[in-house]
């Protein structure tokens, strides 16, 4: 703690401080907005000596995931970082890195997804990859950003599960703010180096087999060896268990550092709150200034965040939700014919629990749409109205939609 | 003039695409948290830009974390790098009554044609940044010395903590320039 500096900095220099403090070994990335600073200065720094790693330059993400992924199996401690199209172009292999349980942490600066094309924030990228067995954390601010990434490899190491470190393009990963930078030596006490499970090594050479069938079947040595949905139980398994090792280094990461994020999820006034917003992501700081406005004109509102959105918290969730009136999610993403992704879980955790809040949801920010704290305190007065009004089910409220119903 | 109190202050740049009004709210948020301001915030006007092309930027200072990520519409303070972006680029859209527009002209306040419920800064920038030699082709850049007429007029950061965040930003021999010519705009500006 002596040494931790504190600089004014982007969310995606404070995402290359927390490669560099982690010490990853290999780092592999293609150029997108508005990621491409994060793998900028890392390259920089690899040039300078300053960060001893294997740069690797390649020609598209699914290039850069597949050498992280090769890396890793090598036992290298990896890094890469994408948003938007270049997350899709590589998903491929985010399914294979998740498969084939490496521990690889990516850097996420959340944009839209084209078409229509934008440079700008949303979170449908990485909520469009939620199901394919990657941890996902959402940041709030920048300090949030590098605490997680360098949180995420002892995660991802311990489970051998890769981490996606998720945080909202431009609004993030372009603004400047105050983050202390972590002593070095506290990070290497927090994150020793990588001690993979097994290896692949060329000076013992083995071969490995990726091929399941339906059931179980012996290997070449007549071991019985586990079909394809034994794979996919026990990888079920680690995400699950992840729910407890997120808390668990979040606790200790707080003892190493002074600094901790809530774990799973965070909450802001939400005690005696009778109105949840719900949000992951920088939106989730918003959120706490429109609650704090409504608890000055004497509503009881409070702020649930979601930093834990795979695995999904649902037990903490439902606890915390337990006896509210009304639960508003906001999204920035959607499961296009249905609603939000996060209203959606939200609902599912809660069921048809007795006691559970009546739950709206809303979709705002898409393709960088700009939403305010005002924004959001306008949003809440509408709902908490309806639900005044005895409405149960409400289609998702589109904040600042200025739909010209004759455009084309 | 003394502006520093703790509620937050919000600041918007304008400028054209090269002329630097994204590092001048980068080091204006540097130099804020190097004068006590504990929140702080930069971001450029979110999008692609061109050279040349109008851009804004936008700086917060507060004495606690910052937690508003939104755009900036109403602004306690509007600088203007290049006189022409009056004309064309809403730079008085939204200023908070009492707030400020600080713009670089030769011309003097009153002749600028801004009527509001805000105070009208002219300082001679460019000139500031020629006579101390920050030049670039044979073009003053004016996003450092721009900081001096910000420290002068609006007293929400020291000018000595413009000197440091240029110095963090500049190898000494650039940022010697750069510091200068941010101090001479200090002397020519109106507190």
């Amino acid at each position: 703690m002596s040494h931790a500096k504190t600089r004014v900095m982007t969310g995606n220099e404070a995402a290359a401080h927390a490669a560099r403090l982690a010490r990853v070994q290999v780092v592999a990335a293609y150029p997108i907005t508005p990621q491409s600073p994060v793998v900028e200065t890392l390259s920089e720094w690899v040039e300078s000596g300053e960060l001893p790693a294997e740069f690797v330059t390649v020609e598209s993400e699914h290039s850069a995931l597949t050498v992280c992924i090769t890396a890793s199996t090598v036992g290298a401690r990896t890094f890469t970082a994408t948003s938007a199209n270049g997350l899709a172009y590589m998903t491929e292999q985010v399914w294979w890195a998740a498969g084939a349980r490496l521990p690889i942490v990516m850097g996420i600066a959340n944009r839209a997804m084209a078409a229509p094309w934008s440079v700008l924030n949303d979170q449908q990228d990485s909520m469009s990859v939620r199901d394919a067995g990657w941890v996902q954390l959402y940041c709030r601010n920048n300090q949030e950003i590098l605490d997680t990434l360098v949180q995420a490899y002892r995660i991802a190491e311990s489970l051998y599960v890769p981490v996606m470190v998720c945080y909202d393009g431009f609004l993030l990963s372009h603004t400047m703010m105050p983050v202390e930078l972590p002593d070095p030596d506290t990070v290497d006490a927090f994150l020793p180096p990588y001690h993979p499970l097994t290896v692949v090594d060329p000076d013992d050479p083995r071969n490995i087999g990726p091929v399941t069938l339906a059931d179980p079947r012996p290997d070449a040595e007549g071991v019985a060896r586990n079909g394809y949905m034994e794979f996919r139980a026990l990888h079920h398994r680690a995400l699950l268990g992840a729910l407890e090792t997120i808390e668990r280094v979040d606790a200790e990461y707080g003892a190493a550092t002074g600094r901790t994020w809530g774990g799973l999820l965070w909450e802001h006034r939400l005690d005696d709150a009778d109105v949840v917003l719900i949000a992951a992501g920088s939106l989730g700081t918003q959120l706490t200034v429109a609650a704090d406005e409504l608890r000055d004109e004497g509503m009881n509102v409070g702020v649930l965040g979601i930093r834990s959105y795979r695995p999904f918290p649902a037990v903490a969730a439902r606890d915390a939700l337990d006896g509210r009136s009304l639960a508003l999610v906001f999204d920035k993403a959607l499961s296009y014919g249905h609603e939000g992704p996060i209203c959606s879980d939200i609902r599912s955790a809660l069921q048809s629990r007795t006691g559970a809040p009546v739950v709206y949801g809303a979709i705002c920010g898409l393709g960088g749409r700009d939403v305010s704290p005002a924004d959001l305190a306008d949003a809440t007065r509408r709902a908490v109205a309806d639900r005044a009004a005895g409405i149960v089910d409400r289609e998702p409220d589109w904040i600042n939609l200025h739909l010209e119903e004759d455009a084309r | 003039m003394a502006m520093r109190d703790d509620t937050m202050h919000e600041i918007r740049w304008h400028g054209r695409g090269g002329q630097g009004a994204v590092t001048a709210a980068k080091i204006l948020a540097d130099a804020a948290f190097g004068s006590g301001w504990r929140g702080v915030t930069s971001a450029p006007s979110f999008g692609a830009e061109r050279r040349g092309a109008p851009v804004t930027a936008s700086t917060r200072l507060a004495a606690e974390e910052i937690r508003v990520l939104s755009q900036v519409t109403e602004p306690d303070v509007v600088v203007v790098l290049d006189e022409s972006l009056l004309d064309v680029g809403k730079a008085t859209a939204g200023i908070k009554p009492g707030g400020v527009i600080i713009v670089n002209t030769t011309r003097p306040a009153a002749e600028l044609g801004l009527a509001g419920d805000f105070r009208v800064v002219a300082a001679d920038v460019t000139g500031a940044a020629l006579e101390a030699g920050v030049v670039v082709a044979g073009t003053p850049l004016v996003n450092t010395a721009i900081l001096g007429s910000v420290a002068a007029a609006t007293g929400l950061v020291t000018i000595e903590s413009v000197a440091a965040a240029i110095e963090h930003v500049f190898s000494a021999k650039l940022a010697e320039k750069n510091v200068a010519a941010a101090r001479l705009a200090f002397e020519c500006t109106s507190r």
